[in-house]
């Protein structure tokens, strides 16, 4: 049977297809889909951890007791995994585990486009590389037969064109007659004390290279021979775009790009005229490649930064572009914090008392944005926290009483609450606000363990944030209503005036939660045009249901207009107002 | 069948219900037995931000997204966006637009105008141009939430796809409840001249 599935959705039924029992992970951009995909098959235990760390000890225990395990995240996600990821490679598997990485060159969605590639030659880890859905299908398979047949554990490298483009998939049917799991003692192999690990060590290398050498002769490494004049080294959704552009060209194109397949390259480079290497971000086949003694062209065309796309690449190439129409000159249209979002409330008051914060990753990270335009720090989950100690650290004793950490609910539980210990154990005086609004919500409203329910929709433990930072040692613990504004700014002001770490924590849910009875949609707000002044204090906001409505007249006078069908009813617009002239209809 | 690829770039803000209409269409060209490849951005675009969804199908087809310059058709849900993707769009390409403004912060907070004829704007370029009222005519239909589908009706005719797959792929696309509706919808768009 064929269907149209996202790469995620394939890489989900490929686990299926392999046998696949235990599926983890952390959300992230692109790669969240692939579990909300593994749970359409109940033999697949799909989870969520609290961050990629757990989510790679959860499969890798999986896999010790014989199971095969799947592990998801994004590219930054590794950063968090690295740790258990390096010292797997060592001990191997038992049931065999995949680690899917999303990367996202252009970063669409992300702080930074860091190349996973590298994490696979450095971690000594084989990495798989499919250029569309059926490959995402089929090589998430193979990737859990040569974990097992290699005894490593297997990567499968996916980016935001391969995970969210979708393309036609045979489907096929789950494997049969795996061995059951049932625990097995194996100390030598698992126990990575330094003399079991000496041991491991030589295998791996081992492996790696019996890996490449085997590599040759699999058909996912495959030699396209058109015009031999020029022949192009690619991988992944490059190859489509080399396809694309220059149809004529001979191709090898790479399923594996760790280890590389040496001989077949050697191979390929001797059949052609003129080598080129396509790939995204990092030369790493192109070094790699350069380092045989071949000759190769790659990053002397293909820039470092950013995704290809087709016209790109006949850039790089030098080929005719099509004509095209000039781009017009329009206003941008960025992301926006949604109509009722609990967030506005707090970055309105964080911009009022000139704080300086330390920001974290979610969908708060738009309070940077204007007219919030309060968010002076972001680097990566759970950072805000660390940050602000580390300022307060340094700067005057006046200053330290700027600082604010902004962390969610998910983030803070992610890799946050490290921070935290560390800011109560060296008594930093910042202050930290806890936005929780019971969702993982920047990536689409994922349920955390402070939600109460799993990613199957079970019912769970909600973890209590207040009594986790009580028991963590902080004193000053405040709940706040982030929708009352001077509540809200109330409460910071006196905490951050403190010389003593505080976390203040909102208790307003995010307006786009699942389910029904978490959010409830308040009366509809309408503005009096009689007593609207225009004074734009009701604009400062920049709630997407305000909008400013010129008089026409060529002046700078207008009127304030409250959208009902976008407005959620959450009064903070209200506040603001000093002519009573916003109300519910 | 066509054998040459055909690109179709689906524009508009987040939320508007583009990337459903791309899933239809996809599925309509899979069923119509073409090779079909659709790619679009999620994530950070879906608060309220710009979407272009890319949408190629034909004998077998390559890259994931339409080539800069070699869109056939741009199918646009809101008119300032629609203008933003015309450089994607090959010199006599087609415009189905549907009539709709909607603001982004700069202007709802009134530092700057939402830009004045952008409507004459698209049709000195793409003379090939159709303008619908999609919410109006969804409403007719007997439900203005429906206007991707009365948009996608119109963009269908442009299109070498028979219409029993049209209506195969809204069944397995559209929830059983709200079929009907976006039958009704899908027609008038059709229809329309």
């Amino acid at each position: 049977m064929k269907e149209i599935l996202s790469g995620n959705e394939a890489i989900a039924r490929g686990a299926f297809e392999a046998g696949c029992l235990v599926a983890c992970a952390y959300p992230g951009t692109p790669s969240t889909e692939i579990l909300e995909n593994t749970i359409r098959y109940k033999e697949i235990n799909s989870s969520w951890a609290p961050n990629e760390k757990v989510a790679l000890e959860v499969a890798i225990g999986a896999s010790f007791g014989g199971g095969r395990a799947l592990c998801t995240m994004k590219h930054v996600g590794v950063n968090v995994a690295a740790d258990p990821l390096f010292t797997l490679a060592y001990t191997g598997v038992r049931g065999g585990l995949v680690l899917v990485v999303a990367d996202d060159p252009e970063m669409h969605s992300s702080q930074n486009e860091q190349d996973s590639r590298n994490y696979a030659r450095f971690a000594k880890v084989p990495m798989l590389e499919p250029s569309d859905s059926q490959e995402c299908k089929e090589f998430t398979r193979l990737a859990f037969e040569l974990s097992e047949q290699y005894d490593m554990p297997v990567m499968l490298r996916s980016c935001t064109r391969i995970s969210h483009g979708k393309s036609i998939v045979d489907l096929g049917e789950r494997v049969t007659g795996l061995p059951l799991p049932k625990l097995e003692k194996n100390p030598a192999k698992l126990v990575m004390l330094p003399g079991n690990a000496r041991v491991r060590h030589p295998l791996v290398e081992a492996s790696l290279q019996k890996l490449s050498a085997d590599a040759s002769s699999m058909v996912i490494n495959r030699s396209e021979l058109r015009d031999s004049s020029i022949g192009i080294i690619t991988s992944g959704v490059c190859y489509q775009y080399v396809r694309e552009v220059m149809p004529n060209a001979s191709t090898l194109k790479l399923g594996m790009v760790n280890p590389l397949p040496y001989e077949l390259i050697r191979e390929f480079a001797s059949q052609v005229d003129k080598l080129y290497i396509v790939e995204e971000l990092d030369p790493f086949i192109e070094q790699q490649v350069r380092a045989m003694g071949i000759n190769a062209i790659g990053k002397e065309l293909i820039s470092l930064c950013g995704e290809l796309t087709p016209g790109r690449l006949r850039s790089a190439f030098g080929l005719p572009q099509p004509e095209a129409a000039p781009a017009e000159k329009l206003p941008g249209r960025p992301p926006n914090m949604c109509p009722g979002c609990p967030h506005r409330g707090v970055f309105f008051a964080l911009n009022q008392l000139k704080a300086y914060v330390t920001g974290d990753i979610g969908c708060y990270t738009l309070g940077f944005m204007p007219p919030l335009s309060a968010m002076d720090t972001c680097v990566c989950m759970g950072a805000s926290i660390g940050m602000a100690t580390g300022v307060t650290k340094v700067v005057s004793a006046e200053e330290k009483k700027k600082v604010v950490a902004v962390i969610g609910d998910s983030t803070f539980l992610h890799t946050g609450i490290n921070g935290l210990m560390d800011m109560v154990y060296n008594n930093s005086p910042a202050t930290v606000v806890i936005l929780d609004n019971s969702i993982t919500a920047m990536t689409g409203r994922q349920d955390n363990p402070a939600s109460g329910f799993t990613l199957m929709d079970d019912p769970a433990n909600a973890i209590n944030i207040p009594l986790l930072c009580k028991s963590l040692g902080v004193k000053n613990i405040r709940i706040v209503n982030p929708l009352d504004l001077e509540e809200t700014r109330r409460v910071l002001a006196e905490e951050m005036e403190r010389p003593e770490t505080s976390v203040i924590i909102t208790n307003k849910p995010c307006v786009l939660i699942k389910r029904d009875d978490v959010f409830q949609k308040g009366p509809v707000y309408a503005v009096d045009s009689e007593k609207c002044t225009g004074c734009r204090a009701c604009l400062k906001i920049g709630c997407p249901a305000i909008e400013w409505r010129p008089a026409g007249d060529g002046s700078k006078k207008g009127k304030a207009y409250i959208d009902p069908l976008l407005c959620t009813g959450c009064d903070v617009c209200r506040q603001l107002c000093k002519f009573d002239a916003i109300g519910s209809r | 069948m066509n054998e040459q690829i055909t690109n179709v770039l689906l524009v508009g803000v987040g939320g508007q219900g583009i990337l459903l209409a791309s899933e239809i269409l996809s599925e309509a060209a899979m069923l119509a037995g073409y090779d079909v490849k659709k790619s679009e951005i999620h994530g950070m675009s879906q608060r309220g931000g710009s979407v272009v969804s890319h949408v190629r199908y034909g004998k077998q087809v390559f890259s994931p997204i339409v080539p800069e310059g070699e869109g056939d058709i741009l199918f646009g849900f809101e008119l300032m966006e629609t203008c933003r993707s015309l450089p994607l769009l090959k010199p006599g390409g087609t415009v189905v637009a549907n009539d709709l403004k909607i603001s982004p912060p700069s202007v709802l907070m009134g530092q700057e105008l939402y830009p004045e004829g952008l409507v004459e704007r698209i049709k000195a370029r793409f003379p090939d141009f159709l303008l619908l009222d999609g919410q109006q005519m969804a409403g007719s239909a007997g439900n203005v939430r429906a206007a991707n589908t009365v948009l996608l009706g119109a963009v269908s005719r442009k299109l070498d796809i028979a219409e029993q797959h049209w209506m195969k792929a809204l069944e397995k696309m559209v929830p059983s409840k709200a079929l009907d509706v976006n039958r009704k919808a899908f027609q008038l768009g059709r229809d329309y001249k």
